[in-house]
């Protein structure tokens, strides 16, 4: 964390959603920071709130049932509140962003390469033909072959992996600074999986991007992030970078998500071990720390505590959590190592 | 393509043969005789005979469908002359040749149908692109109301009452009359007018919640979000993306909607007293008129069929997915 102000600054954010049964908070107090060339990951469970987050940056939320509150700036410009008109030369232009499935993402209606050229010419005033010179350069960038015929293509003709693929080209044809991949990979098997994380990475050195990936998926994480963001009910729980939150975890939740993940290279009698429970309602939640029900180590603290007083979130490297750094430091070496071993 | 035509041809042909089957074995399953009708009063069994030889109805039903449907294929001999294909046979009633009666009468059915579509189709496509576009707002809400009130008009409650109100009472609108097209456009015009907004209230009203329906699901697609992520204005999301995403299942109901609109176009007919073949097909009935019957449902269905067939070739057009499986 440096104190000039950082390329992308979350501060405080909050997306609460008026439904019939109550006020659903789904991002609830959100703070981060992205730099230049950097990659964020925010890793967290369905529900917690990463991608209402990450949609809210570009003002993509639905603007009739949302009400959000607290500041996100992009080089220094405020953007909550901001007019849509704003926005609209934003997004797919400074700040773009990917999603999750391909096959619904693109429409069936129109050739990827009219799909990929539209933000071009929007934002660049390109002409029809420059822009589908655009569409088969940036085709050709992102790996597929013979660009020249197949941006006359519709979606439908591509597989999964290779629709991913024209995803990211429309999200980088502008050569965004900011991207946002919301679940990549998530919808593609693994080994296409490998090949488009390395190719977000290749783009990102080529274009200088700062990226934001958003998974559930630790090993994900583990591959492409600089910095780590874990998230649990509509907050940011633990952050650090990559080798901080993966090498030395803090927060009981972070620990439950790597015990619960699958390695090639563990022992196979051993099993894995789930979080108990499943996550809070975020239509009232406790005032206390929300992971208190389904966490292990709440008798280390004090029930009390932890069902009264929600845990702060410290700046830079820490987790939101009332174990001491002493506590954090015995239960990980001692209760968690060994099982990830 | 070819194969899909080739395909739904086929279909179309079993279809028609179905439906004549069905109409002309319903017909004689109504205990009455066409030739006693118009045979007249003082009818003697002899003079009976005689009417039921030449009207053709002596033979058994089955021999007398077959004749029949050999006459549509092939032509058939009547004892005042040759009747070429596709012969439909003469009317019980006026002795003139089936097919003319209803090639005289389809002018009117037609334009009463088509100019009805156009006026929901546009009506209530826009005003259900309105009501999607400022939904949530008392425009929407209002819109939606009136469509619910609406969509239970029925013809022949809307009918006399818009009867009564714009043209005797007023004189807002024309005397609903039919007037060729290629006569005199304009009086055409006027005197359709009225019948045309009567048809089409009920399909205005339900077009106007299906168009806000479907657009509103699909403004929540993820393909419309990636629109509008890729920072497209709301005209453009809405109109290039969401409507795009309409057209599908809008024109999926209009294809089904085909068979009420015939049937609508055929009680304002009645209701209006237009020479159509609404008024066609009620009057063979109550007169017993066997081959206009036939000849008048065959058609319907024949126009049926056709623009279904029609409709489907154009999710071709509107669907890329479609056109290239």
């Amino acid at each position: 964390m440096t104190t000039t102000s950082p390329f992308l600054s979350v501060a405080d954010l909050r997306v609460h959603f008026a439904t019939e049964d109550g006020v659903v908070k789904a991002v609830d107090g959100l703070s981060f920071a992205v730099e230049r060339g950097r990659t964020l990951g925010i890793v967290g469970e369905s529900g917690s709130g990463k991608s209402v987050a990450t949609q809210t940056i570009l003002g993509l939320h639905s603007r009739e049932t949302a009400t959000v509150s607290g500041h996100i700036t992009l080089e220094g410009q405020e953007l909550t509140g901001a007019p849509e008109r704003t926005l609209e030369r934003l997004r797919g232009n400074t700040a773009a962003m990917i999603f999750q499935d391909p096959l619904t993402a693109l429409s069936p209606y129109y050739t990827v390469g009219r799909q990929i050229a539209e933000p071009y010419r929007k934002h660049r005033g390109a002409s029809r033909r420059e822009a589908r010179e655009r569409a088969i350069e940036m085709l050709g960038k992102v790996g597929i072959p013979q660009p020249a015929q197949r941006v006359d293509d519709y979606p439908h003709q591509f597989s999964g992996g290779m629709r991913q693929r024209v995803m990211i080209a429309m999200a980088l044809v502008c050569d965004p600074d900011l991207l946002i991949a919301d679940e990549p990979t998530t919808a593609l098997d693994v080994t296409v999986q490998a090949q488009i994380l390395d190719l977000l990475m290749e783009l990102q050195d080529e274009f200088g991007s700062a990226i934001i990936m958003i998974t559930h998926d630790l090993g994900v994480i583990a591959s492409v992030a600089d910095d780590v963001l874990v998230m649990y009910a509509g907050r940011a729980v633990e952050r650090g970078t990559v080798h901080e939150v993966l090498g030395a975890p803090q927060h009981p939740y972070t620990w439950g998500l790597l015990t619960s993940m699958p390695r090639l290279t563990a022992d196979v009698e051993k099993e894995l071990v789930p979080i108990a429970g499943s996550p809070p309602s975020l239509l009232s939640p406790p005032p206390g720390c929300p992971f208190e029900p389904r966490c292990a180590f709440v008798d280390e603290v004090g029930r009390g505590r932890c069902v009264g007083q929600r845990p702060a979130l410290p700046e830079g490297r820490g987790a939101a959590c009332h174990l001491t750094d002493d506590q954090r430091r015995t239960f990980y070496a001692e209760r968690i190592r060994p099982r990830l071993a | 393509m070819l194969r899909f035509l080739l395909r739904r041809s086929l279909g179309a042909i079993a279809i028609l043969l179905i439906i004549s089957a069905v109409t002309f074995f319903l017909f004689y399953a109504i205990p009455r005789n066409p030739a006693l009708l118009a045979c007249g009063k003082t009818c003697t069994p002899d003079q009976l005979a005689i009417v039921e030889r030449n009207l053709g109805i002596d033979k058994p039903v089955p021999v007398q469908y077959w004749e029949y449907m050999v006459g549509i294929f092939a032509g058939r001999d009547y004892p005042v002359g040759h009747c070429p294909a596709p012969c439909l046979g003469y009317s019980f009633t006026d002795n003139r040749p089936v097919l003319e009666t209803i090639l005289d009468r389809v002018p009117t059915t037609f334009s009463l149908a088509v100019g009805g579509a156009v006026v929901f189709l546009v009506v209530g496509l826009s005003m259900g692109m309105l009501a999607a576009w400022r939904r949530g707002t008392l425009l929407d809400k209002s819109l939606s109301s009136a469509s619910l009130v609406l969509g239970s008009m029925q013809i022949y409650f809307l009918g006399p009452l818009a009867l009564a109100l714009l043209v005797y009472n007023n004189q807002i609108l024309s005397q609903p009359e039919y007037v060729p097209l290629t006569e005199d456009p304009l009086g055409w015009f006027n005197g359709l007018l009225l019948p045309w907004l009567v048809l089409s209230t009920i399909f205005t009203a339900n077009y106007t919640r299906m168009a806000r329906s479907t657009l509103i699901e699909q403004l929540r697609e993820d393909h419309v979000r990636t629109a509008r992520a890729k920072g497209m204005s709301r005209p453009t999301v809405f109109f290039r993306y969401a409507w795009r995403g309409s057209l599908i299942p809008i024109v999926t109901i209009f294809g089904i909607d085909l068979g009420s609109l015939f049937g609508g176009a055929m009680i304002t007919e009645f209701t209006f007293n237009l020479p159509g073949l609404g008024r066609l097909a009620v009057d063979s009935v109550t007169k017993s008129n066997l081959p206009m019957l036939m000849g008048v449902m065959l058609f319907a269905a024949l126009v049926i069929v056709l623009f279904n067939i029609l409709v489907d070739a154009c999710y071709a057009l509107i669907d890329p997915r479609v056109r290239l499986a």
